[in-house]
């Protein structure tokens, strides 16, 4: 159903006078929403121009707390894809693995990291940083978000590259295997590089997931990232909290709204791409992957309604 | 191939990042680490500059000079609250000055010199709020501090346990609430809150209640059994107050809070 | 081996958790499924308005949605979820921001499935002069939500674990009583790790096969 119009009519005189009728409502009610949160907000001095105007007039907001926020956010969310990039292709590929010594443990592995929040990871790596390594300490919040995002993501990431690899048309194996490819070959030198091109779109979309994750570092594990920047902010700038968690939440959208865009076009230039199979794994494939215990395996080969709306 | 490209990449990533542990915890090359806080103001405060500024950091200032260090060997480091004992021992920094109250649990980790500043926990409260006059009338109220202060188990366990306590990660979150009269009360140690009151954005705005809850002597944070370094701060704190650079320190980060503080205090950590 | 344990109301924590995901899951899938209906209508305001909502939450760290509604909507707005003491407040706010972020992942699996559902079905039900809204309810949705019963259960699953963000406002729930228990029970931290893995385990792998069995039942054949 690509084309979601086929659910209602084409609107008749009648149909027509009754949709401006709701979206007259529909703003009404919206308006009115607004409205009494402006009016709350401004009755309890949250809109005064001294809360918002830093972020606008004084420089230094930017430069000695945002700025410096995001380029720890940056680096978490980038050491984590990357360290956990090789770790998932490895655990993806071994639940691929003829032999059962290591499907199995490789699946166990797998499916633990992905039952248990990532919250609870970052704080077991920070405390056991904390008891049994011998990281200075201004690093270890660092240490142990990187290494909670590493460890869930990289099953994550197993699932993408099995899914990836799964994706592929069987002719593929079939044609490696009757020019005399062995199987060690197979996966490196056919199967995995064409795996990791159509699984980019949904790398980049996890990349969202990671960003957002880091903030739990910031809120409970004192890891310097943009969202902790908030506590420095408006103990300078007068318990400006509104304006300062408005702020950062937009940072962030854009941040994200850009990856995701940058994600959906990778997609589509892929799937437009000639020369490959045509199997790309879709940009939100990591929603549907997640199912814990089920061998089901998204294919993305029936075209998916963002594919129809290019 | 692809594999071969990206596990090399993973390798130089993690050497990158050891190394970059590797200088992080360096030796002190005549620099010296001092634990702060970095979003109090009046004691401890990042300003937008990236510069440092508080009694807290005017106290370690003048301890470090006594100790030898010039100023601009001195590294500020962040320290928060339950890191704070964790930091001494394992000798991330060589001493804490940051609101940190001499309690009989924390000396059982760390040592103390001073203390050299007396604080008592008040109450912050909305500039036209005359109702809190003792300390019974908090079990009625609404009040709010900082996740896991010591400030928030007195009011549950000993002053006021029916109280209605709101806890945040930061006292600025308080103070968010406190201005939409969302809570009655922001409370911790009155200097503290008198350095939120003095701000600029604050003035005119909330007022210190004057009920002398608790006695907090501040200290500055040691390794444990240090005794050394503790001879030598408590030294610098016994001449950083017969010179009178201790009440230049409190007047200028207190000051425009009309905050009576107390009389420098008598130094009583000598083991 | 477990005297660690001791003094700590484990149970009670994790019986926190398993109610914010009931209240979240039940309400992310009303809000959702209105989302999803608002993204297909014919009024061209509700479908901008849903697509801008799912856009900004989606990008948006729960971390922050959460912190919001206590103190966006609490400390500003004054809004309490009919009263009460700061505890009970603060779980319903808890709520209502897993409901927020999360009927965004319920929508866009709706319209997914709206996808799989054959255009001649709409098609049949407008020639028999069906409106729009009967069309969706009585014959598009009930299909849909056959396809989706899969990525449901990973959207429900995801909101298990993401209950733990509502330690970040306080809410005493499971990952909360962790941080106070590994900082506490430091020599015992892998065992500590250990208990609350397993909950979680036990929380989500059941939730996981059992709704896996369901989606294959009710799997629309084509």
């Amino acid at each position: 159903m690509s084309n979601l119009s086929v659910l209602y009519d084409t609107p008749g005189p009648r149909a027509r006078r009754r949709n401006h009728l709701y979206t007259v409502l529909f703003l009404v009610a919206f308006a009115a929403l607004m409205w009494w949160v402006l009016d709350v907000m401004a009755s309890k001095h949250q809109l005064d121009a001294d809360k918002w105007s830093p972020f606008v007039e004084d420089s230094r907001v930017w430069t000695t707390y945002l700025l410096p926020g995001l380029a720890e956010t940056l680096k978490a969310a980038v050491l984590a894809i990357l360290i956990a990039l090789p770790l998932g292709a490895a655990l993806g590929i071994g639940r691929l693995s003829d032999h059962r010594w290591v499907r199995v443990p490789a699946g166990v592995v797998v499916e633990f990291f992905r039952a248990i929040p990532v919250l609870m990871l970052m704080l077991f790596a920070n405390q056991a940083y904390a008891e049994f390594g011998n990281l200075a300490f201004d690093i270890r919040p660092l240490y142990a978000v990187v290494t909670g995002l590493v460890l869930y993501n990289s099953s994550v990431i197993a699932e993408i590259v099995r899914a990836g690899i799964l994706a592929l048309p069987h002719g593929q194996t079939d044609a490696a295997k009757a020019i005399g490819m062995r199987k060690g070959q197979i996966m490196t030198v056919v199967l995995l590089p064409q795996a990791v091109t159509a699984m980019l779109p949904a790398l980049v979309s996890q990349l969202v997931v990671i960003v957002k994750d880091t903030a739990l570092g910031g809120a409970l594990l004192g890891f310097p990232d943009l969202f902790s920047q908030v506590q420095e902010i408006t103990a300078n700038y007068g318990a400006n909290n509104i304006a300062a968690i408005t702020v950062v939440a937009l940072i962030y959208i854009g941040l994200n709204y850009l990856l995701t865009s940058f994600a959906g076009w990778l997609e589509r230039r892929l799937r437009r791409a000639k020369k490959s199979t045509g199997a790309v794994l879709a940009a939100d494939a990591t929603d549907q992957l997640e199912t814990l215990g089920t061998e089901s395996v998204v294919m993305t080969e029936r075209p998916t309604d963002r594919d129809r709306e290019a | 191939m692809k594999f071969r490209k990206s596990a090399a990449l993973a390798a130089t990533v993690l050497t990158l990042s050891l190394t970059a542990t590797a200088c992080g915890s360096g030796d002190d090359d005549g620099k010296i680490k001092i634990g702060i806080k970095y979003d109090q103001p009046g004691l401890g405060l990042k300003t937008p500059d990236g510069e440092f500024k508080g009694f807290d950091v005017d106290v370690a200032t003048y301890v470090a000079k006594e100790l030898g260090y010039k100023e601009s060997d001195i590294e500020w480091v962040k320290a928060p609250t339950p890191e704070r004992e964790n930091m001494l021992s394992r000798g991330d920094v060589k001493f804490i000055a940051a609101s940190y109250s001499i309690t009989p649990e924390r000396k059982e980790k760390v040592s103390f010199a001073g203390p050299y500043f007396l604080a008592h926990q008040d109450l912050l409260v909305r500039k036209d709020d005359n109702s809190f006059k003792d300390v019974k009338v908090l079990n009625d109220k609404k009040l709010c501090s900082v996740t896991g202060s010591t400030s928030a188990q007195n009011v549950q366990k000993k002053f006021a346990p029916k109280a209605d306590l709101q806890q945040y990660p930061g006292y600025s979150q308080c103070l968010t609430g406190l201005e939409n009269e969302a809570v009655d009360a922001l409370t911790t140690d009155d200097s503290i809150l008198a350095g939120y009151a003095a701000q600029k954005d604050h003035q005119g705005k909330f007022k210190l209640a004057g009920l002398n809850l608790s006695n907090e002597n501040y200290g500055i944070g040691i390794k444990k059994g240090d005794k050394k370094l503790q001879a030598d701060i408590n030294k610098a704190l016994e001449k950083m107050v017969k010179d009178g650079a201790w009440e230049k320190a409190v007047k200028d980060n207190f000051g425009p809070a009309d905050y009576k503080y107390e009389p420098a205090p008598k130094i009583t950590e000598n083991s | 081996m477990f005297d660690f344990l001791e003094g700590y109301d484990l149970l009670g924590a994790f019986w926190v958790t398993v109610q914010l995901t009931v209240y979240s899951a039940i309400g992310s899938l009303v809000w959702g499924t209105l989302l999803a209906a608002m993204r297909v209508s014919p009024v061209p305001v509700m479908r901008g308005f849903a697509a801008v909502y799912v856009n900004l939450m989606r990008n948006t760290p729960l971390t922050i949605v959460i912190l919001f509604t206590s103190l966006g909507l609490n400390q500003t707005l004054g809004v309490t979820l009919a009263g009460g003491d700061q505890d009970s407040v603060l779980f319903r706010l808890a709520v209502l921001g897993l409901i927020a972020y999360t009927a965004t992942f319920v929508c866009e699996s709706l319209r997914a499935g709206i996808n799989t559902v054959p255009m001649g079905q709409a098609e049949a039900a407008r020639a028999l002069g069906l409106s729009f809204p009967q069309v969706l309810a009585l014959v598009v949705l009930p299909q849909a939500f056959r396809a989706v019963v899969a990525p449901l259960t990973n959207v429900l699953i995801a909101l298990t674990k993401n209950t733990t963000v509502a330690a970040t406002i306080g809410v005493a729930e499971a990952a909360l009583l962790m941080k106070e228990m590994i900082e506490v029970e430091s020599d015992a931290i892998f065992l500590v790790f250990s208990v609350f893995a397993f909950g979680f385990v036990v929380l989500t792998l059941p939730m996981g096969l059992l709704l896996g069995w369901v989606a294959k039942r009710v799997a629309v054949k084509r």
